[in-house]
């Protein structure tokens, strides 16, 4: 997969959907592209944040840590991002990710990112945009996971 | 050391100095002859006094005494007859003598010129050397106030011209001042009114010159402190740099040395200034007399009251008089100056509590273990400004024990620490070791059975080992072995040593203390240094050093020839792992995709830090071979569309912006000049590029990397033609190049790459960069199963830390202090915030590994642990918590935790 082949990807991402295509590029060429095998882990629960990745190819499975054990809370898919709240916010990995088949992804470099992020400002609204959708939808989930806690209680 | 110069010199080369002087009077009376010789010639032979009729004879070399009558009856008594000889044969004869005269007079010079060139060197030697022992000696508090460049230009170049004077302090102004008199005397005889004029002309320079120069000697004062703060400021300079940048002062530190300098050229210009004049006058008054000899000494020739000859002699030896007056006002000046160098160095260095000799003798005799208890009673310590650091402090702590001191920083519990090894002198109280005050032990005690870490990283310039054994290297142990003309060299060292008071040590000799190691030879110290290397959390970084290494392979022949071993087992670890395309081989019949295509090209590496001209070389000599495989148009658009790209990219960032350093094609002042180019040869074939800039874009590919640039640049008939250049590449390189490039071959070490390199012997693939660390670990057990982890080890050791250590990273540092500490096997070890460069848990478990390594092998220091933190005191026996300077809780971890007081609240 060549340079071009990754900012096509990177611009069907919605984060990256409104930055001019040469800004991209920049980003892509400024990234490393890494790949994995089918359970290796891009990173763990706890660790520092200091990349992001873009999936180029293949899945990974998004695990959280429990006292039950591990379980997997969703997939990311080919042209998704994953591991950006840690670097956008400073704290640790929130989450376990493990490449469930070989992974192709482009690592974007915390300070790449952030740099980006300072010059190129309406990137910064897209990102707001995409998070509050994220949240918006957690807390949809976690009133349907309340209700139907609550519903468990009424029935035991 | 004295005072006043003159007494030191005397009471150091006081029989030399005697020496010197009976050889400068055994040279007088063949000088004085010299003088009166001429004198003979012109009256005698050529003028014809004594041969007035033909035929007549004078007596030559008769040598006869006057003695009293008693011995002889004629009053005389005659050793020789003398020669009778005529006009000619005497011209000949007091000619010769001349000769033989003037080769005796140089002859006595030249001895004792190196003679006293000698005596001043062993002199300045056993100065320095005397300075630097004092240094060794100064009382702890002193380094606060002195600055470490002024002590060394005090060292290095202050003292210098002692050497130059000393070996003149007494000769020259004897030698000098019997010529004078002997000269003036000579003219006395000759004429008693014109020796009394030069011996006037003599007084009033002796009288007004010096007077002259005591502005001199002020100046020379103020020049001297100045320069010594000068060099002060400009260590402040190098060792402050970083306060400097971050504080953006450097405009402010270059004004400062600016108004120093230009007080410096004041000082100088002044003192060039006084000094010229005062030659000037010098000059002149030596100059009038000479005007006066020829105005009164020829009128009295022509009134017949002088012969020619007398005037002839009087003014010969005139001439000679002025140069010995002249000298000694000279060495005068050189006197009075050196006088004031030496009195400023030498207060500087008069210090009032020096360490006592006794306490840092040498002592070779192995000492036996400490069994009795550290003490510290009543102890208080106070700053410069009188506060208190610690107060009424008092513990023991028992061989064996482990006692942790916890407590805010810069609490007394540190200064605690650097009292007991006494980096910080009580105010109050009393420390003791077995019963003795520590103050009255001997480093030999101290130094040997106490170690002591504190969190200062700083390390001596030398390799790592070196560094590691440093605390071993108490006496010279075993003696080196001398054959031959070494042996010679080697006796007249310790002559030469002895003469200037300098020690005797041989810095050759085996300065390593094995056995307190708990060692016996090279080897099972090696073992040793592995350990303590292991338990500080240190071993792998100096296997990784070693890794990193640039080796000749001729100094290392088993890893030269265990390297294809090595690759081979490297290959079928990372096959058995399943990750063999991690790793990207260099093969001589194919493209490594992973590796650049220069590199592709050479098919080899290029030795680190080639001069600039050897580089041009390479880039030529590599176009040439481009051009011979009609690649060059193949490439040039290869970099042209690079430079297209990275145009592109690159051109709206400030030439600051991180992303350059992505950017491994150009530096970034480089983008504006390529923007120039792709749009002056847009859609221009190559062969209308000028030369230099088609040069210039091609370059841009050499450093293309298909996987990790991923501009698409490459295809197979282009690697696969890049591949077949290479056996020419390689066959034709210019003889000039053959040392700089090392080829790959499957089977050698290659030189000019690092051990790491030369395992891998390939590229790690750059999809794969974040496995480095994992194929590092491979790399590291596949050598050790190779059996060359020794090697790799030794390399490692080997590795030049730099100055103050600075090429380690901090926390390497201090783990290296920690590791010293432990090779030495002391009874008591003191640790002082050791590891303040780790983070908590690093240090956690440092101080675990550290504990651990002492139980069930039979030696079991006693541990004083000034913690970092305070929930670190749990892995203690004891602790003290410190409130302030003041010792407030003594317990156990438990208790004290229980009891919920000052270390509860620390530990939070």
């Amino acid at each position: 997969m060549l340079l071009n082949d990754e900012v096509e990807l990177l611009r069907r991402l919605p984060l990256f959907a409104g930055v001019a295509p040469a800004k991209l590029k920049l980003l892509a060429f400024t990234s490393d592209r890494i790949k994995f095998d089918a359970g290796k882990e891009l990173f763990k629960q706890g660790d520092a944040g200091d990349a992001a990745y873009v999936v180029l190819s293949g899945n990974a499975d998004v695990l959280v840590k429990t006292e039950a054990g591990e379980i997997k809370v969703a997939t990311v898919n080919p042209s998704e991002l994953v591991g950006d709240i840690a670097i956008l916010c400073d704290v640790p990995r929130t989450a376990t990710v493990r490449a469930a088949t070989p992974l192709l992804t482009l690592r974007i470099k915390k300070e790449n990112f952030l740099k980006l992020l300072s010059d190129f400002p309406e990137m910064t609204v897209e990102i707001m945009r995409v998070l509050a959708t994220r949240l918006s939808r957690t807390t949809a989930e976690l009133s349907d996971a309340r209700s139907q806690l609550a519903h468990a209680r009424r029935v035991h | 050391m004295d005072k006043n110069l003159f007494r030191y010199i005397w009471r150091n080369t006081r029989r030399q100095q005697i020496w010197i002087l009976f050889i400068v009077l055994l040279s007088m009376p063949t000088y004085f002859m010299s003088f009166d010789l001429p004198k003979q010639i012109v009256n005698g032979p050529i003028q014809g006094q004594g041969f007035e009729t033909p035929g007549a004879t004078a007596t030559f070399f008769k040598i006869d005494f006057d003695v009293p009558s008693w011995i002889s009856s004629s009053g005389s008594l005659v050793l020789f007859e003398g020669i009778q000889l005529n006009r000619l044969q005497m011209l000949m004869a007091l000619s010769g003598l001349f000769l033989a005269l003037v080769i005796i007079n140089g002859l006595f010079k030249f001895y004792i010129n190196t003679y006293k060139g000698r005596l001043g060197e062993r002199m300045l030697r056993r100065i320095r050397y005397e300075l630097v022992d004092r240094v060794l000696r100064f009382p702890p508090g002193q380094f606060k106030r002195v600055k470490a460049p002024e002590v060394a230009t005090m060292i290095k170049d202050e003292v210098e011209p002692l050497g130059g004077f000393i070996g003149d302090a007494f000769v020259q102004p004897a030698l000098l001042g019997g010529q004078a008199i002997t000269a003036l005397v000579f003219i006395i005889v000759q004429n008693f009114w014109l020796g009394m004029l030069a011996a006037a002309t003599v007084a009033v320079q002796g009288f007004i010159i010096p007077k002259l120069r005591r502005r001199l000697i002020q100046l020379g004062r103020e020049r001297q402190l100045t320069a010594r703060e000068l060099a002060g400021r400009v260590g402040e300079i190098v060792d402050g740099i970083a306060a400097i940048h971050t504080n953006d002062t450097s405009n402010y530190e270059r004004a400062d040395i600016g108004s120093r300098l230009g007080r410096i050229f004041k000082i100088r210009y002044d003192i060039y200034q006084w000094k010229f004049f005062v030659k000037f006058l010098n000059n002149f008054i030596a100059q009038v007399t000479p005007f006066l000899f020829y105005a009164i000494g020829g009128y009295l020739a022509l009134q017949g009251r002088m012969d020619v000859g007398q005037l002839v002699a009087v003014i010969a030896a005139y001439k000679d008089l002025p140069s010995p007056i002249k000298d000694l006002i000279d060495w005068d000046q050189q006197r009075v100056d050196v006088q004031v160098k030496y009195t400023q160095v030498v207060e500087q260095f008069t210090v009032s509590d020096l360490i006592e000799p006794t306490l840092q003798e040498l002592s070779k005799d192995p000492l036996p273990q400490l069994s009795g208890n550290l003490a510290v009673n009543n102890l208080s310590a106070v700053d410069e400004s009188g506060a208190k650091l610690v107060d009424k402090a008092t513990l023991t702590l028992a061989p064996g024990e482990r006692l942790a001191i916890a407590g805010a920083a810069g609490g007394g519990g540190d200064t605690l620490a650097e009292a007991v090894v006494g980096l910080v002198r009580p105010e109050n109280g009393r420390i003791t070791l077995e019963g003795t005050d520590i103050a009255e032990l001997p480093e030999a005690i101290t130094g040997r059975r106490l170690a002591y870490v504190s969190s200062d990283a700083h390390l001596m310039q030398g390799s790592f080992g070196d560094n590691l054994i440093y605390g071993l290297k108490h006496a010279p142990l075993v003696p080196a072995h001398y054959e031959g003309a070494d042996a010679k060299h080697r006796e007249w060292e310790i002559s030469e040593g002895r003469a200037a008071g300098n020690p005797t040590f041989d810095i050759r000799d085996d300065w390593i203390d094995y056995a307190s190691a708990g060692v016996s030879n090279a080897e099972e110290l090696k073992a040793a240094m592995q350990r303590v290397l292991d338990i500080a959390g240190l071993l792998q970084d100096v296997v990784d050093l070693g890794l990193r290494t640039t080796i000749d392979p001729a100094s290392y022949p088993a890893i030269a020839e265990g390297i294809e071993r090595a690759r081979k087992a490297l290959r079928a670890e990372l096959e058995s792992e399943g990750i063999a395309d991690f790793v990207i081989s260099f093969d001589p019949s194919t493209y490594n995709p992973e590796a650049t295509v220069a590199e592709n090209l050479i098919f080899g590496a290029v030795q680190e830090g080639l001069s600039k001209a050897d580089k041009e070389a390479t880039d030529s000599y590599i176009r040439s071979v481009i051009e011979k495989f009609g690649l060059q148009d193949r490439l040039y658009r290869m970099g042209y569309e690079i430079a297209r790209t990275v145009v592109d990219l690159f051109r709206d960032l400030p030439p600051d912006h991180p992303f350059f350093e992505q950017l491994t094609f150009m530096p970034a002042e480089d983008i504006p000049r390529f923007e120039g180019l792709i749009q002056r040869y847009k859609d221009k074939p190559s062969a209308e590029v000028a030369p230099q800039d088609r040069d210039r874009i091609i370059a841009l590919s050499f450093a293309y990397v298909e996987p990790r640039h991923r501009f698409g640049l490459l295809d197979d008939e282009l690697r696969k033609r890049i591949v077949e250049a290479r056996p020419e590449f390689r066959s034709g390189l210019p003889s000039t190049l053959q040392s700089k490039i090392a080829f790959y071959d499957p089977k050698e070490f290659n030189r000019a790459s690092n051990l790491l390199n030369n395992v891998l012997f390939g590229r790690i693939a750059y999809e794969r960069a974040d496995s480095a660390d994992r194929i590092l670990a491979i790399v590291r057990t596949v050598l050790e199963e190779q059996g060359l982890g020794g090697e790799v080890f030794q390399i490692g050791l080997n590795f030049n830390v730099g100055s103050a250590g600075k090429r380690l990273t901090v926390a390497q540092r201090q783990k290296l202090h920690l590791a010293r500490a432990l090779l030495k096997r002391p009874d008591f070890m003191i640790f002082n915030r050791p590891l303040s460069a780790l983070d908590l848990k690093a240090q956690e478990r440092t101080i675990e590994r550290v504990l651990a390594s002492f139980d069930g092998n039979g030696y079991r220091p006693g541990i004083m642990w000034v913690v970092g933190h305070a929930s670190l005191a749990r892995f203690f026996d004891r602790v003290v918590v410190f409130d302030g300077p003041t010792p407030a809780e003594t317990g156990s971890y438990d208790e004290l935790m229980g009891r919920k007081g000052l270390l509860t609240a620390l530990s939070t």
